[in-house]
């Protein structure tokens, strides 16, 4: 049961929560892209380790693809539309950076009473990979909450969307189809919400969504 | 016999505290008082700790005072054994030093009635047997330890605190009313024996269990029933602070491990997850309001409030074990408690001596005007320095062996299987954990900046060293200190019995244990052996001293003081106790306390000085008690009218009494 | 005759630690001096500098107390006690049931207790920035390592060093998730604690930069010896820990021949080499952090230590 194959994938699920909390940390905008392209290719990894686990070889395409987009490819575009946006590279965030991680340590404690009340009969690793991807999801919404910066809630965004992946691939048999579209999915919110962002700023000369609320309407 | 001796030493104080009132004024008061009290403490630690040691058979009595109906039933078992050696040896030690200290009384007749009669107080509640002595004991040391509070009650601050006390006093006593009613049930047992023998419902011992965290944790000082303790404790004389601090709140352990362990039986799963976040939260939050501190007195109550937290994550984890059947790992943690309570009675009531030392010599309980009294004092400040290495759980000391002690009783609880406990009792740890080192900084602070560095006031440079009976006192539990640090397991084993009577097991028997080590549960597990870290620490220093003054230089010339190219840096340049803890109160108290600095610079050319505001909020006082206080106000407001009512009104309302009451009668089944 | 040898054993190890500790501190500035070009210090520098102290005259300042004089050599004693109950090349040395790892971490604070102290003695504001900027880091550092010492308590099912050591090396306990975040928070605490960059810069000579340095900026002569001695024990005693904890491959059992003993010990001077040589790669790669980032730092691996305790009390397989 404790067996090599076992005990690195669930080495590598662990390394992604560690790695979400790195994002949770980070308190300037090209060091979180950096740290957003290392959660991608631990994603990566992960996915690749499950192929060879599993036996299915359709999840080493899954890999390539978030090696490529999510990791090389997006953000490499970010740091290229925060050069262009001119945007303010510190992070603000709502709450200081220490109550946060204690939320996020919160967030996992959730998920991993959840997942093993929830999934009583099924095997002990997958329980704990499973809820490993769902701290992963939770951090990632975490994320988006916490911060003022849109380019930063974008990337919460990102992990959020890895975090399904890992849960996806985690248990068995997950269709390439579904993948492909899932990915379809992410390229084009992620192209709306930058032609957005351009538009956001020609407009109103910032994207930090608190100044954004002055211009709702309803709030003072 | 050993209960009888007791009671008669009672008696005894309780005249002293009537020669207190005859001949409070003279000079021979105070010597006759206190050498009394002296005497009779130290023959009931002696008794107490034979009973203890001896592992004797409780004892009871039963006399003919009190209700009449009930008698007055005394009980003298371990627990109220090892209790009364703490308290009784914390009288004596404060006794001692009151005979040297007492001659800066201004007052003494204020005094030098109450203090007996306080010590009898407290004596008697361990005693008691049933719920009217031990009620009217509580009371009576509330009450005298009141009168203690007030005796300076020309000063207003000391008003503002005697009156909280009051307030804080009569609730927590109605508590405990409340819990003794619920536990005697409806036919009135009020006799201990009774109260064993019953066995009320869940709902019962839910609510006797609340009532006990009231009445008890607000004697205690358990957060947010604290706010007392840090007004009262330093407004009393000093050796009224150190009994206060270091005895009294362990009376109301010694109320709470009756209550809970003793009358309520078996525990439930869920009382640990009651009194263990009230403990994680109580240990922070009394230690970060210590270092927010400047004034001696207020961060050593204050510090109090900590070592109370930690006291009590033990009796929650003992709680818990109980709970699941685990009674060598609920031994442990009620053990580790119990140390804790006999350490901490040590080391508080020593550095209050200090500090009380320290405001006789100088006239200042403020740090900052403190400083360089290492040069004056040298034998308080040598004392001191052992207070608060002890007290900040370093070893070789005692309050290391406690603090070890409670983390292998935390690294036994993921056995527990309740999954409330799996996620509670690892972040109650990382609290301790924390507050661990939040004490030491807090007594770097406290000795530095009192005792080192430079004087900041002219009161700091004319000060003198203390007297002979104040140190001795100071030196003895110093002493005590160490012994309890170097040979724990003594201690351990006298704890053996009380353990064994409240939940089931004790620890294994340490005096066994080769080289005087200590093994709480196995070998294996781990163990620690004091004696043996302190002899290689002395050997070590003595061997590098040794080689360094016969291989190398020991030549040694004196210098100013390194100041950058400055010269003339006077002592207002040196780091005050404020400007100390500013990084701590940066990252923990931005949040907690709302801390804020304001600095004023004046403009260029405007001779002014610039000043620097820190602005604290007291969380705890704005959450509970200011609302309370306004809505007590508000509802005295409106029920004022019931003042000047006509008759026909005060009629309607004592004939709508009746009729409540007989409607009552109808409908109770 | 086994006692003699027990004991024999116990003392080597002690005089080896006190010996290689100029060393390892020698190394890790040679690394340094080389990867930004420069020739460097030579590595047998540290024990030159603390012979030349030793025969200095000790220059103290007019205020200090005894408590200053006497604080070097209570520093010395509690680092050096709990550099020896670290297990180096052999397991289950004689006197390493007298202290367990919770036992050792409080004397690290004894000796931090006071050269805090040390520092607020003269009276002037630099030791005081030191001392406060000290007990901070403190505050957040040793809850951090309590954290990590419960993890791996709960992992080895005990407190004791050298069982856990005994545990880690066999091959019951496979990879786990709470140890990678043990060995991670570990490794912050320990920069914390040693007072590297990106904490606190051992070279700096500008004491608005300063933490350990500003502590110690009035001694001289042997008292500076010692405290520079002990310094140079406590790196060596944490880089020991990470090596005895999470790579103890080569460690020796109590029961060991001659032959494995000198195999352990080549290879405890390999991972001193290693560990030495990666601490100068990473202070050589990132910049030193303002003081108050230091807190979310250590919080950060308070955090890290809570998670793998609270997987580990969740879970017993993670």
């Amino acid at each position: 049961m404790h067996s090599l194959t076992f005990d690195i994938a669930h080495m590598l699920a662990g390394s992604l929560v560690l790695v979400s909390f790195m994002l949770l940390y980070q308190d300037r905008l090209y060091a979180l892209l950096n740290v957003y392209a290392l959660h991608a290719f631990v994603l990566a990894l992960s996915v690749a380790w499950q192929a060879y686990a599993q036996d299915a070889p359709h999840l080493y395409v899954t890999a390539a693809i978030a090696l490529v987009f999510k990791a090389i490819i997006i953000p490499i575009v970010l740091h290229r539309m925060i050069v262009q946006l001119g945007i303010h590279r510190q992070i603000e965030t709502v709450v200081g950076i220490g109550p946060t991680m204690l939320l996020g340590i919160g967030l996992v404690a959730l998920s991993m009473v959840v997942m093993l009340r929830v999934t009583a009969e099924a095997d002990p690793l997958a329980r704990e990979d499973l809820a490993f991807a769902l701290s992963v999801v939770l951090l990632g919404l975490l994320i988006m909450v916490t911060r003022r910066n849109a380019v930063s809630q974008v990337v919460g965004f990102m992990s959020l969307e890895n975090g399904l992946v890992l849960a996806a691939t985690g248990a068995r048999g997950m269709p390439l189809v579904v993948e492909i579209s899932v990915a379809f999915s992410v390229l084009i919110a992620f192209i709306v919400i930058g032609i957005f962002l351009f538009r956001i700023r020609e407009r109103f000369d910032t994207v930090d969504s608190q100044a954004l609320d002055l211009f709702r309407g309803e709030r003072s | 016999m050993s209960l009888t001796t007791i009671l008669a030493v009672v008696v005894g104080l309780l005249a002293l505290a009537v020669v207190g009132v005859l001949i409070g004024r003279t000079v021979a008061a105070r010597v006759i008082v206190y050498g009394g009290s002296l005497v009779a403490c130290s023959l009931a630690a002696a008794v107490a700790a034979s009973h203890l040691l001896s592992a004797a058979e409780t004892a009871t009595l039963t006399l003919p005072l009190g209700l009449p109906w009930l008698g007055a039933h005394f009980r003298l078992d371990a627990l109220s054994a090892f209790f009364l050696l703490v308290i009784e040896f914390g009288g004596a030690a404060a006794s001692l030093y009151a005979l040297g200290h007492g001659r800066h009384e201004e007052t003494p007749e204020r005094v030098l009635p109450f203090y007996p009669a306080f010590l009898a107080g407290m004596t008697l509640v361990p005693l008691a047997d049933d719920a009217f002595t031990f009620l009217f004991s509580w009371e009576f040391m509330s009450l005298t330890s009141w009168a203690l509070v007030m005796a300076h009650h020309h000063v207003r601050a000391n008003l503002q605190a005697g009156y909280v006390y009051l307030v804080m006093a009569s609730l927590g006593t109605l508590a405990l009313l409340l819990a003794f009613g619920l536990l005697a049930g409806p036919d009135g047992g009020y006799a201990f024996a009774t109260i064993r023998a019953s066995h009320p419902s869940v709902m019962i011992t839910a609510l006797v269990l609340g009532l006990a965290l009231i009445g008890a944790g607000s004697k205690a000082g358990l957060v947010p029933l604290h706010a007392w303790l840090p007004l009262a404790h330093p407004a009393a004389p000093t050796q009224v602070s150190a009994l206060m601090s270091g005895v009294m709140t362990k009376v109301a352990v010694y109320g709470f491990v009756r209550i809970v362990f003793d009358l309520l039986g078996a525990p439930d799963w869920w009382w640990g997850l009651v009194v263990l976040p009230v403990a994680g939260v109580t240990c922070v939050m009394g230690v970060l309001y210590a270092l927010m501190q400047h004034d001696l007195k207020r961060l050593l109550a204050y510090h109090t409030v900590e070592n109370i937290g930690i006291i009590f994550i033990g009796l929650g984890l003992a709680l818990a074990f109980e709970a699941y059947g685990m009674a060598w790992a609920a031994a442990l943690a009620f053990t580790a408690a119990l140390l804790h309570v006999f350490n901490h009675s040590l080391f508080k009531s020593l550095l209050f001596f200090g500090s009380g030392a320290v405001l006789t010599a100088t006239g200042e309980r403020d740090m900052e005007h403190l400083g360089g009294l290492i040069h004056p004092m040298p034998l308080t400040a040598f004392v001191f320095l052992v207070g608060s290495v002890a007290i900040s759980a370093l070893p070789p000391l005692n309050g290391f062996v406690s603090e070890w002690l409670t983390f292998q009783a935390i690294l036994q609880s993921p056995q527990l299987p309740s999954w409330a406990l799996k996620f509670l009792v690892p972040a109650v740890g990382a609290l301790l954990a924390l507050s661990a080192a939040l004490a030491a900084a807090c007594f770097v602070k406290a000795f530095g900046v009192t005792f080192l560095g430079r004087p900041r006031s002219r009161a700091a440079e004319r000060a003198h060293e203390t007297d002979g009976f104040s140190l001795s006192a100071m030196f003895l539990l110093s002493a005590l200190c160490l012994i309890a640090g170097i040979l724990p397991g003594f201690f351990i084993d006298a704890l053996g019995p009380v353990s064994h009577g409240l939940v089931g097991a004790s620890m294994p028997q340490q005096s066994s244990v080769p080289y005087l080590s200590i093994v709480p549960i196995a070998e294996s597990r781990s163990s620690y052996n004091g004696l043996l870290v302190f002899l290689f620490m002395v050997i070590s220093a003595t061997l590098a001293a040794v080689a360094i003054h016969r291989l190398a230089s020991n030549r040694l010339r004196r210098a100013p003081a390194w100041d950058c190219g400055y010269p003339g840096l006077g002592p207002a340049t040196q780091y005050t106790a404020s400007s100390f803890a500013q990084p701590i109160r940066r990252v923990f108290g931005t949040l907690l306390f709302q801390a804020r600095e304001h600095v004023e610079m004046p403009t260029p050319g405007d001779m002014r000085p610039a000043r620097l505001e820190v602005e604290l909020r007291d969380p705890v006082w704005d959450t509970f008690y200011a609302p309370v206080t306004r809505a007590v106000a508000v509802a005295a407001d409106r029920l004022n009218v019931m003042q000047s009512l006509t008759i026909r009104r005060y009629l309607t309302l004592v004939f709508a009494a009746l009729v409540g009451l007989l409607l009552v009668l109808a409908i109770w089944p | 005759m086994a006692v003699i040898v027990n004991l024999a054993v116990q003392g080597a190890q002690m005089m080896l630690v006190l010996l290689l500790a100029p060393l390892l501190t020698g190394l890790v500035r040679k690394v340094k001096a080389r990867l930004l070009r420069r020739q460097g210090p030579p590595l047998l520098q540290p024990y030159r500098d603390l012979i030349r102290l030793m025969r200095k005259d000790v220059v103290l300042a007019e205020n200090a107390s005894w408590l200053f004089r006497a604080a070097p050599y209570i520093i010395f004693a509690a680092t050096w006690v709990a550099a020896s109950l670290v297990p180096t090349f052999r397991t289950g040395l004689l006197f390493s049931w007298t202290a367990d790892l919770i036992a050792i971490i409080a004397l690290l604070g004894s000796a931090r207790f006071f050269l805090a102290l040390a520092g607020l003695d003269v009276g002037t504001s630099f030791g005081g920035i030191g001392s406060s900027r000290e007990v901070m880091i403190a505050s957040l550092a040793e809850p951090a390592m309590l954290m990590i010492v419960f993890t791996l308590a709960l992992v080895a099912g005990s407190t004791q060093l050298s069982t856990m050591a005994g545990f880690l090396v066999s091959s019951e306990v496979g990879l786990r998730v709470s140890l990678g975040l043990a060995l991670i928070a570990l490794i912050m605490v320990a920069i914390a604690e040693n007072a590297r960059i990106p904490v606190d810069n051992p070279a700096t000579h500008l004491e608005l930069t300063m933490v350990h340095e500003a502590m110690v900026l009035e001694y001289s002569g042997r008292h500076l010896a010692l405290i520079d001695l002990a310094s140079e024990l406590k790196l060596l005693l944490y880089v020991s820990l990470i090596a005895c904890l999470f790579a103890p491959w080569g460690l020796a059992s109590p029961d060991a021949g001659a032959e494995a003993l000198a195999i352990s010990l080549f290879a405890y001077l390999l991972k001193l080499a290693i560990g030495g040589f990666l601490l100068a790669v990473f202070e050589t790669s990132v910049a030193k952090m303002r003081v108050f980032r230091v807190p979310e730092f250590l919080g950060a691996a308070l955090m890290l230590g809570l998670l793998a305790t609270l997987l580990l009390f969740v879970s017993r397989s993670l």
